[in-house]
């Protein structure tokens, strides 16, 4: 019981970082049907936006307070990071629209490797550590020696996340903004029509993906302590497979997807082989995709039209 | 003289002062390409003010790529469009949608996955909300059905009542010029005529300018002033409503076979 409680903490704050990078791809593939596979990296890079602003912050600008460098550190990184995806879409997919398929997927490809050997060119290939942090937690049970804790940065991860998703889900439900979003998702020939600017909409979609992938750098940055060049790959496939396995295109599936991709890993990790974590996490989405392939939120594709 | 031919008169003078101002839109030598495909050949079209003019032709005659032509995609490769006196041809869509023209285009296009409510929303884009109390009382005293759905999730209602909120969202910015893509379309006699009913009403009472683009020549003929007929792209035929009905080419072409003919002198039955 106390292993699987602790596990389960685990677990959902790994599946919150995975959530809030997964909205990023979801959100992208339904506008504009292309799998952004530069997303992973653009999260890494506001890993490394994240150390440099917080070391700037900190070492020499003297900020003692560690709350508000946190605070500071994330708003400008979720702008910092904003504007990369902004730049990117602008440069990479844009110019690449009504080309055949293929294209933007292939650009997508190539921002990625540029992005990692951007960062491992100008940072360096090796980790990247930060300084502790927010040490300390919460004891829940004490049994026996072992000692299910809940940390403070858990605690921290978890209600950012949980309070981002809530405000994301009233902007793309509740105000206009979002309802051109999903519009442009219908039917993108129709939204404009209704004077809607389809491009600075997907424009607007890349922003907001890259804000909250910024905010789960900043968050993976203070779990982890470390990053280095190459992290954008794996967390960023993992996200992508939660977005399929929650069913690509939608935002709560997103968000579902990754807290299973989570708790699948950490739960896997403590009963059975660390070393198969990843291979547990990706057998899951085979054999989701076999059975349920528009994934567990996914839309049926029939519509009465 | 019956009230029947004052309202004649009245539609008259009204169309005559119309046609003496400058058109509200009008479309000279436009010709516009699929690929390499030609899909409109030098069309010349215009409508004034507080007219209802239609465009009839068959299935695949260009008529629904010169609605979108009109709203630049696909581009007029030649020719010029202009709208309230500026120049179009050369905007993005949404910036001609931004000039307050609307559509209700070909196949409803509703936003399957809204609620009528929200699609009624979209249709506001404009004016980011100001009138939307009102307006969405308009459009429901226009369609009734659309009242008791506003909640409803739009791809799940049947074709009339898509076609009628389609219709609605297009009222909702309160356009200057109303385009109708085919609003007939696979809708039972019934819904037809209420929808044709309700075109009618936007026009007498509210003086909407309209341009309804028909394959059902008959409805649409008694309906609006003016009538423009497309062939393989190219304007064959053109004139007042009326004259059209009567021209053999026109009868032969379009009104026989299943729709009812209007009689021998000229006056189209039951108007």
């Amino acid at each position: 019981m106390d292993v699987f409680l602790q596990q389960l903490i685990n677990g959902l704050t790994l599946g919150s970082i995975y959530g809030l990078i997964a909205i990023g791809y979801t959100m992208v593939f339904g506008i504009i049907g292309m799998v952004n596979f530069a997303h992973g990296d653009v999260f890494m890079v506001s890993s490394f936006v994240a150390l440099i602003l917080f070391l700037l912050l900190t070492t020499w600008l003297g900020l003692s307070s560690i709350a508000l460098a946190l605070l500071i550190v994330l708003v400008l990184t979720m702008v910092l990071t904003a504007l990369w995806g902004w730049a990117i879409e602008r440069v990479a997919y844009r110019p690449l629209r009504g080309s055949f398929r293929l294209a933007p997927l292939i650009s997508a490809i190539g921002v990625s490797i540029f992005l990692s050997n951007f960062v491992q060119v100008t940072q360096g290939a090796r980790n990247k550590p930060t300084p502790p942090m927010l040490n300390g937690g919460i004891t829940l049970l004490d049994q026996g020696g072992y000692a299910v804790t809940l940390s403070y940065k858990q605690c921290l991860i978890m209600a950012v996340t949980a309070v981002l998703l809530l405000g994301f889900w009233y902007l793309v439900q509740r105000t206009s903004f979002g309802r051109a979003q999903r519009a442009c998702e219908q039917d993108r020939r129709m939204a404009a029509l209704l004077g809607i600017d389809v491009d600075r909409t997907i424009s607007l979609t890349f922003v907001l993906g890259a804000a909250l992938a910024a905010v789960a750098g900043v968050l993976y940055l203070l779990y982890y302590g470390v990053v280095s060049f190459s992290d954008g790959f794996v967390p960023g496939v993992k996200a992508f497979t939660a977005a399929v396995l929650g069913g690509i295109g939608s935002l709560p599936g997103a968000v579902l997807g990754g807290l299973i991709i989570g708790l699948i890993e950490t739960f896997w990790s403590a009963y059975f082989s660390i070393e198969y974590k990843d291979v547990a996490a990706f057998s899951i989405l085979a054999i989701v995709l076999i059975f349920m392939p528009s994934g567990i939120l996914g839309r049926a594709e029939v519509e009465k039209v | 003289m019956s009230v029947a031919g004052i309202n004649v008169l009245v539609e008259e003078t009204r169309a005559r002062q119309a046609a003496a101002r400058a058109p509200l839109l009008s479309v000279r030598g436009v010709s516009a390409y699929y690929g390499s495909v030609a899909a409109l050949r030098e069309v010349d079209l215009e409508v004034a003010e507080g007219e209802i003019v239609t465009l009839i032709g068959a299935n695949g005659a260009g008529k629904s790529t010169l609605m979108m032509t009109i709203f630049g995609s696909p581009r007029a490769r030649s020719g010029s469009i202009t709208f309230a006196g500026r120049d179009i041809t050369r905007l993005q869509t949404h910036e001609i949608a931004r000039l307050n023209i609307a559509q209700s285009p070909e196949g409803r296009r509703v936003f399957p996955r809204m609620s009528v409510y929200e699609n009624l929303q979209m249709g506001a884009t404009l004016h980011a909300g100001r009138y939307f109390a009102e307006d969405l009382e308009r459009v429901c005293t226009l369609f009734p059905r659309l009242k008791e759905r506003l909640n409803q999730r739009a791809g799940t209602m049947s074709g009339g009542e898509q076609q009628m909120l389609a219709i609605a969202r297009a009222l909702m910015s309160r356009p200057k010029l109303l385009l109708l893509d085919e609003p007939s379309l696979g809708l039972a006699p019934l819904v037809v005529k209420q929808i044709f009913g309700a075109i009618r009403d936007l026009n007498t009472r509210d003086g909407m300018t309209i341009f309804l683009v028909e394959q059902n020549a008959y409805h649409a003929l008694k309906l609006a002033h003016r009538g423009y007929v497309l062939v393989n792209g190219r304007i064959t035929l053109s004139g007042p409503s009326r004259a059209l009905l009567d021209d053999p080419s026109i009868k032969a072409a379009y009104l026989e076979g299943g729709h009812p003919v209007p009689d021998a002198a000229g006056q189209p039955a039951g108007a």
